[in-house]
């Protein structure tokens, strides 16, 4: 299973570092990343393997809110159908 | 990996502008539990709901944390209880106290059957089953009723319809320490749809399958933030607007249905395709409207916009979908609505602008509140007009009106929750009470005649 992670927020120093750990402790490969700064706004997405996971999705997908909350931004692990049924036929 | 774009306009969708999943509903049949025994009866019907519906609550939880989209209630519906009534006679309130003891215990927001359907006449166990019900929702939290007294095919039961007025009546009256809620948990039907996910009318129709799932989804904010985005667009670019994001906001409804039904290992019934509102600001169909140009939801032209909207969402819908059924459409219920309410305060939305609303969206007249002492006679003849659009107009149309008991025009009367509030309105008072105690049946129209 593949999921796609999103982080939105204030730029700063460390944010890809941070998450690219976070994936690595709970054993989710990193696939892609895409990464852009819109005024300010640091904007990040990042499609993970995580069929691997340590711990259950809904697990990982709570400990990503928690993760967003100590680095007062936004991060969400979302399971990846949700996009692909939205946005393709 | 998909578009960057795509991902952050879907995230944007759930997290400003208010997409959710407003229901996985897991429709049971009781047939299988009818026993000559009440008592036996119930305990088999406990035993089935609590066996069927176990995950489903931690089901739905599990989905919504894994895709990352909020869904607001799971509920149940079963079959008509006036069936098992019918079978067993008793006191069918005991069955009413059964499903509110068996949703407390499976944990879902809403369980709904308390039915009968008597569009042509009463069966054995029906009138029971109609005059138990103001008790029946004075005595539970948790349970639906609705009573279906018309169809295109059948005609309007006009004995029903009186008979209703009455119900809805006292419903409102033996509540009225509680704020009225009785009639907010109460639909009357012309047309109604057996798969129905949404309160207060969802029942289990007989020829559905033992079990299945059924979605509703939302999502009003979604429609009217791609509509803000064009502001100069003619109507023909509003129509697409609608249908694209009509689209989207379905297929999730879709891909939760199926995740839910292959979970729970039950089949996957449909999506219901309708725009659900809620009290929230920014989650409105009302705004939708205003949106499209209308200075206020009830100016002349709202019943083309809601015709325009009702349709594109079905347009959109359909091939987002499988399987599509229950209301599908746009709803318009008064109190759960931020523009609704507004609208109906400002005087701008009367009750006959809402009546001719109901001939081009999904429903009916639904939660408005009206004054304490409005007479059964006149919410018969509220119920009379709604069935006579649905029935000549081949579409469902209900009436959930709450006589606000001791409140006239001008007071407000509040549920709290997802069914909201709003102001007691103006109703027309000339009687309509010989028409109403004629009795006897309306006889469906020629366009009943299609074989």
């Amino acid at each position: 299973m593949r999921a796609i992670i999103t982080v939105v927020g204030k730029d700063k120093v460390g944010i890809l570092a941070a998450v690219s750990d976070f994936c690595a402790k709970y054993n989710a490969n990193v696939i892609e990343v895409t990464q852009s700064i819109l005024q300010d706004m640091f904007c990040m997405i990042m499609l993970v393997d995580v069929s691997a996971c340590n711990v259950p999705f809904t697990e990982f997908a709570d400990k990503a809110k928690e993760l967003g909350e100590t680095l007062n931004l936004s991060v969400q692990a979302m399971h990846e159908d949700i996009f692909n049924s939205m946005h393709r036929i | 990996m998909i578009n960057t774009q795509d991902i952050l306009e879907t995230i944007n969708m759930i997290r400003e502008e208010n997409l959710d999943i407003r229901t996985i509903t897991m429709g049971i049949s009781l047939l299988s539990c009818a026993d000559s025994d009440i008592h036996t009866s119930c305990d088999k019907i406990y035993e089935k709901i609590c066996r069927k519906a176990e995950h489903l609550v931690k089901t739905g939880e599990d989905i919504e944390k894994e895709y990352g989209i909020p869904i607001i209630h799971k509920r149940i519906s079963v079959t008509p209880i006036s069936m098992l009534t019918a079978v067993s006679g008793g006191d069918p309130v005991l069955y009413a106290k059964t499903l509110e003891k068996a949703s407390q215990a499976v944990g879902v927001n809403f369980i709904g059957g308390y039915s009968a359907l008597v569009q042509k006449g009463f069966a054995k166990g029906d009138m029971e089953l109609i005059r138990s019900i103001p008790e029946a929702l004075a005595e539970t939290e948790h349970l639906c009723s609705s009573v279906n007294i018309g169809s295109t095919k059948a005609g309007i039961n006009m004995d029903a319809v009186e008979l209703m007025g009455r119900i809805v009546r006292q419903s409102a009256e033996i509540t009225a320490d509680k704020g009225c809620i009785g009639p907010a948990k109460l639909v009357v039907f012309c047309n109604a749809p057996e798969d129905n996910p949404f309160m207060a009318g969802a029942f289990h129709g007989v020829g559905e399958a033992d079990c299945e799932i059924n979605v509703g989804v939302s999502g009003p904010g979604v429609v009217r933030a791609a509509l803000s985005k064009i502001p100069n667009g003619n109507i023909t670019d509003v129509a697409d607007t609608v249908k694209k994001t009509a689209f989207k906001i379905t297929r999730v409804g879709q891909l939760v249905a199926k995740e839910a039904a292959k979970r729970l290992d039950v089949p996957f019934g449909i999506v219901d395709l309708s725009l659900a509102p809620t009290p929230a600001v920014g989650d409105s169909v009302a705004h939708i409207l205003e949106e499209m140009g209308l200075e206020s939801c009830g100016a002349h032209g709202t019943t083309a916009c809601l015709a325009l909207l009702n349709d594109a969402v079905k347009k959109g819908g359909v091939m987002a979908s499988s399987h599509v059924g229950g209301l599908s459409g746009a709803f318009i219920p008064v109190s759960e609505d931020a523009g609704m309410i507004a609208a109906a305060e400002s005087g701008k939305l009367s009750i006959e602008k809402l009546e001719a609303m109901t001939a081009v969206c999904s429903v009916g007249l639904d939660m408005i509140i009206i004054p304490g002492n409005t007479p059964a006679e006149v919410i018969s003849g509220i119920i009379a007009d709604e069935a006579a659009i649905g029935m000549v107009n081949s579409k469902t149309t209900a009436v959930r009106v709450i006589p606000a008991i001791g409140k006239d025009v001008g007071d407000e009367l509040n549920f709290g929750g997802l069914l909201g509030y709003g102001p007691v309105m103006k109703l027309n008072t000339a009687s309509p009470a010989k028409f109403i105690h004629r009795g006897g049946r309306l006889p469906a129209p020629l366009q009943s005649l299609k074989n």
